[in-house]
This record gives C-alpha cells, structure tokens and sequence, in this order.
C-alpha cells in the first residue's frame, strides 16, 4: 500500500542533502507505466501579450497516474498547470499556441467551452480558497453550478468530504463556516469540493506550500488515495514532495534565448525514479542536488 | 572556515542594559504628531457638537408632534400650526424612488466595469474617465439639466419622478464608484476556485462575488442616498414647491423635501418659522442618523455569515 517513508538524507558533494525517494511505493502500486495517456501536451507555448512564457512544451500525462511538475521559480511550471484547465483565460492577453489534448480533442480548439473543460478537470490552489460559506455549501457549490444531476445532496457532501479524508473532523459541523477550519482543513475542504463535481483530472497548484508538515503529510496520502480515481497534476516546490508522490516528474527551468529573454522550457520528463536516481540532463541533476536553483 | 568576527563580539561587555533599557527619552516630535492628530480630530468633532446643540436649542420648543402632523404654512398668524408633514412624506418619495432608480443601474455598471470590460479597450477607460469625472459636476448643474431635458423636453413636469431621476443621475457616479471598490477587494481566488469549478461568469458573480461585496456596496449606497436627501439646490430648479399642504400619492405628484422646506422656512423674517426650521434640521438629521444605522446593520449582518 502507499508507503510514505522519507529514506535517510545521503550527503551530496557540497555537504547538502540529495534527495533519496522511496519511489518503490508508487511503482508497486499495481499500476502498469503505460497507462492510457489523459493529456497530451505537443509544441505548447504560452504567451502573457507578446512575451512568450514557455516555450516548446511536450509531454503526456497518464490516467490514474500523479505528474509532478518542478522546477525553479519563474520556470513556467504554473503557467502550463494553469494552461491545462484553461485557467490562463481568466488572465487578460494570455494565450497558448500548440495542441493540448485532452482524450484526443485539442483544449484550445474554437469550438472548445473552458466552462465545461474546467467541469471535467479541477483545480487546487496554493492558497487554501474556500467560499466564504458554510462546509456543506462549499461542496455544493459546484454540483449546483454545474447542473449535476444529484439524487441526495447530502450524500454527495458527505462522500466528497469523506473523499478528501475530512469528513470525521468536521461531520458535526456542516453548517458551520467554511473560514472556522485549520489552514490544512480548508485545502482539503477545496480538494473534497473539488471531487464533488467528478472531474477526470485534479492540478494541484502547490497545494501544501502555505500548510504545516502534518498538514502536508495528509494532503500527500490523500492524493495517494485520490490517485485510484482520479489523474493528478501537481505542481510543487518541494522535491521530497514530488520524490514521494508521483509517479512521473516534469523538470522545468528558465532558460534565457538569442535576444536575452527569458523562457521557462521543459528540460526532462521521466518516471520519478528514473528523474530522481538517474537523469538523463545535467541540468536537472544539478537541481534536484541543489547545486542549481 | 568562515574568519569573520560578529559584529557585535567585539563591544560586549561594557553596556549596563538596565539603564539601557529602562531611560526614557523624550521624543517631541511623537508627542506633538500626537498632540496634532488629537487637535484636528478635535476640530472636527467640536464643530458637529456646536452645531447639533444649536440647532436642538433653538428648534426645541417645536420638537413635538405638530412637526410631523401638521402641513407647513407660510402664514405668520398661522405658525403655531404649521409641521413639515408633507415635506416629510415628499422627501420619503423622492429617496424611495431615487435608490430603487439610481442602485440597480450603479451597481449594474460597477458589475460591467469591474467584472465584464476589458479595461484595455479605449471605449472602457473613457467610460471610467467619464465617471469619475461626473461625480465632481455641481448639483444645480444636474439640475439644470433635470429642468431642460427631463421636465420639460420630456414633459414629466415638477414632480417626484423628475426629481428622483435628476437626483440618481448625480449620486449615480458615487454609487458606481463604491461599488467598483467593493467588488474590487473580493479576492480574486473567490473567483478563481468558483471557476475552477465549472460555474459561468455570470454563476460566479451572482453567487460569490457579489454577496461578497454587499457589506462595501451598501456601505457606499447610503453614503450616495444621504447625500441626495440633503441636496436643495437641484430640486429649487425643479420646482419643489415651498408650502405645500398634501402629501405626494403618487409619482406625478408635486412635492416637497426637507431641505427645500428648512430653506423657506429659514427665509421667513418671523422667529417662529426659524424656531420650526431648526426642529426639521434635528429631524433631517434623526432621518440621516438612521439610514446610516441600516447601512451599519447591513454591514454587520452580512460579515457575520462570512
């Protein structure tokens, strides 16, 4: 079952810790490496206006598999999580170029509603962000907006909730304020009230990054539990966190063009194992020993 | 090996840290910052005193029910049974009529500018110029206007409707302003994890964001609403009749407002009448007082679900 045991640090050349995943875990997890790819990312690129973000991105993420996606600060590893869900509409002037698929059809395509994407891949945000509402209206919300057909509201609160392992804390509760719950509380509420409406995919934008380490340690084994369900993208500046999660890792970084400006580009992606034991790029060697980044 | 010396080793020992810490400086500059806020705050304070015990003084020996039952009167010999009724009843109206006017329409542009436009469009940023812009042109110009276009050109005449669309169209840009505000310190993440979700523009504003920005936007409505129920000067154009003795009973109807009435009442040469007006500044202000009241509930109300 899912182990989460960190092995013991090993001392890297400069006296740092390299990080020594125990990715054993995640790859007996009976899932074969080759399950159906979900998304499909080829020649993505994404543009704020006329800068060009990320560049050249491709990569594929697996059904039922956790993608990790790191990378220093500013390296685009947000941006294409956003781009995913189309969340980057919400921003004036951006734009995506390239073909994002999801099940074969192209995310950006005309015809494409980023409504009904979004209904079918959600989102987690750094920031806890549950309405200001009560528990059991924060997970309604969305099978409310959405126009789900629900036999039971109530069952539906409670299996999310219970989903996002936080229905015995707070079942007691639910008319309660949404804004009385722990920080820790609150993002795995914004997770239950995320898998209230069934979608196939869940980004994970740092979803632990404003949490403490118990907090954190109960996201991860969720998103352990989450994973037979559902696809999970996450973004993380912890690489411990990606070491212990995924199954694959995406390594981006910034990387400065003929004309002196700045690109975040995918420079490897791998299963974990392979991305954390033996990279194929320096670069990415150098980060995940912390010599870079 | 790091060689540098902290900063501090070098110069230990000699500090006796209780006398240290325990001297007090003096510090004029902090004590006269203090004393010039204290000052001003005073300032303002003293003034608003003064002039609410005045007028109580002056206007206390009206303060009964004659102020509210009886029709005002210009006659002298007939002072003793003059009220402001109708300009009470007459300024209930015109308010009334003004918020349900000027509130959806405010609020609806605040929604438009702040939620819809892409503020990058030239059309958008002139219409936000032009609003705030507007919110500094002088109320008798809105009534000019008011007289010119809408009483006459469109023909409704001196009556509670024109008056009521003239007195939106001025707090409108105060409305719009407030409300731009309120919608803009909802969070952005609000909105982002209600589209996340899957809900429409439109799902997202009805359901998140606008509950959300009740507290601020009722806040600047009654701010916007008091200051239509103390404006004179555009409705003097606008043919608010002085003495009127019936109460509007309809939107077609002549009026009467406070303000209107204080001001003729003040003009009067007789100490009687001046006596009377004074007792309808103390109830202009008992009104003001408690619309401030409802936008404070209101406010309350709604932080509390939050």
């Amino acid at each position: 079952m899912s182990q989460t045991s960190i092995n013991a640090p090993v001392s890297g050349g400069l006296g740092m810790p390299i990080v020594t995943p125990s990715v054993q875990a995640r790859q007996t997890d009976q899932r074969s490496s080759d399950s159906a790819p979900i998304l499909s990312l080829s020649g993505v690129s994404i543009f704020y206006g006329d800068y060009e973000a990320v560049r050249g991105v491709d990569m594929t993420v697996r059904r039922n598999e956790i993608t990790a996606m790191i990378g220093p600060s500013g390296c685009g590893k947000s941006t294409v999580l956003r781009a995913l869900n189309r969340m980057n509409d919400l921003i004036p002037g951006a734009r995506a170029k390239g073909t994002i698929a999801f099940h074969g059809q192209d995310l950006y395509a005309r015809e494409v509603d980023p409504i009904e994407v979004r209904r079918r891949i959600g989102m987690v945000f750094q920031k806890p962000n549950p309405f200001p509402k009560s528990i059991y209206d924060n997970i309604a919300y969305g099978p409310r907006v959405t126009g789900m057909k629900v036999a039971n509201m109530d069952d539906l609160v409670e299996q999310s909730l219970v989903g996002a392992a936080l229905w015995d804390e707070v079942k007691d509760k639910l008319k309660a304020s949404a804004l009385a719950l722990s920080g820790g509380q609150q993002q795995r509420l914004c997770i239950a009230r995320t898998i209230a409406v069934r979608p196939e995919v869940i980004l994970m934008d740092e979803p632990c990054s404003a949490l403490d380490p118990i907090a954190t340690t109960k996201i991860e084994d969720l998103m352990h539990e989450l994973s037979r369900e559902y696809t999970i993208v996450i973004v993380t500046h912890n690489m411990q966190q990606a070491a212990r999660v995924s199954d694959r890792t995406a390594f981006f970084t910034a990387e400065v063009d003929e004309a002196s400006v700045r690109h975040g580009r995918l420079v490897e992606y791998d299963e974990t194992q392979k991305i954390f034991t033996n990279p194929q790029q320096k670069r990415t060697e150098d980060y995940i020993t912390g010599r870079f980044g | 090996m790091t060689t540098t010396v902290a900063p501090n080793a070098a110069r230990q020992p000699e500090i006796d840290y209780r006398q240290a810490l325990t001297q007090r400086r003096a510090r004029p500059a902090e004590l006269l910052f203090k004393v010039t806020l204290q000052f001003c705050l005073f300032v303002g304070f003293a003034f608003l005193v003064s002039l609410l015990t005045y007028v109580v003084y002056k206007g206390w020996g009206r303060l009964d029910s004659r102020l509210w039952t009886q029709m005002p009167t210009g006659r002298a010999s007939r002072v003793d049974q003059a009220g402001v009724q109708s300009a009470i009843t007459g300024t209930l109206w015109v308010i009334g009529l003004t918020a349900a006017i000027c509130l959806p329409i405010g609020i609806a542009s605040a929604i438009y500018l702040e939620e819809y436009a892409d503020t990058e469009k030239w059309y958008n940023r002139l219409l936000e110029l032009n609003i705030q812009n507007l919110a500094g042109v002088p109320s008798i110009v809105f009534g000019i206007l008011g007289l010119g276009l809408i009483a006459r050109t469109l023909g409704l005449g001196f009556t509670v409707l024109t008056a009521s669309i003239v007195l939106s169209l001025l707090v409108l840009p105060t409305v719009i302003i407030a409300s731009r505000e309120a919608l803009r310190a909802v969070p952005r993440s609000i909105r982002q994890a209600s589209y996340a979700l899957g809900a429409t523009k439109w799902q997202t504003t009805w359901r998140q964001t606008l509950p959300a920005a009740v507290p601020g936007m009722s806040t600047g409505a009654i701010l916007a609403l008091s200051r239509a129920i103390g404006e004179a000067a555009p409705l003097i154009l606008l043919g608010a009749v002085s003495f009127i003795r019936f109460n509007p009973d309809s939107l077609l109807a002549s009026y009467t407002t406070l303000p209107i009435q204080i001001y003729n009442l003040i003009k009067q040469p007789q100490a009687e009448f001046q006596e009377l007006a004074s007792a309808a500044i103390v109830l202009l202000l008992v009104i003001l007082l408690v619309m401030n009241s409802i936008a404070v509930f209101i406010r309350n109300r709604f932080q509390k679900s939050w």
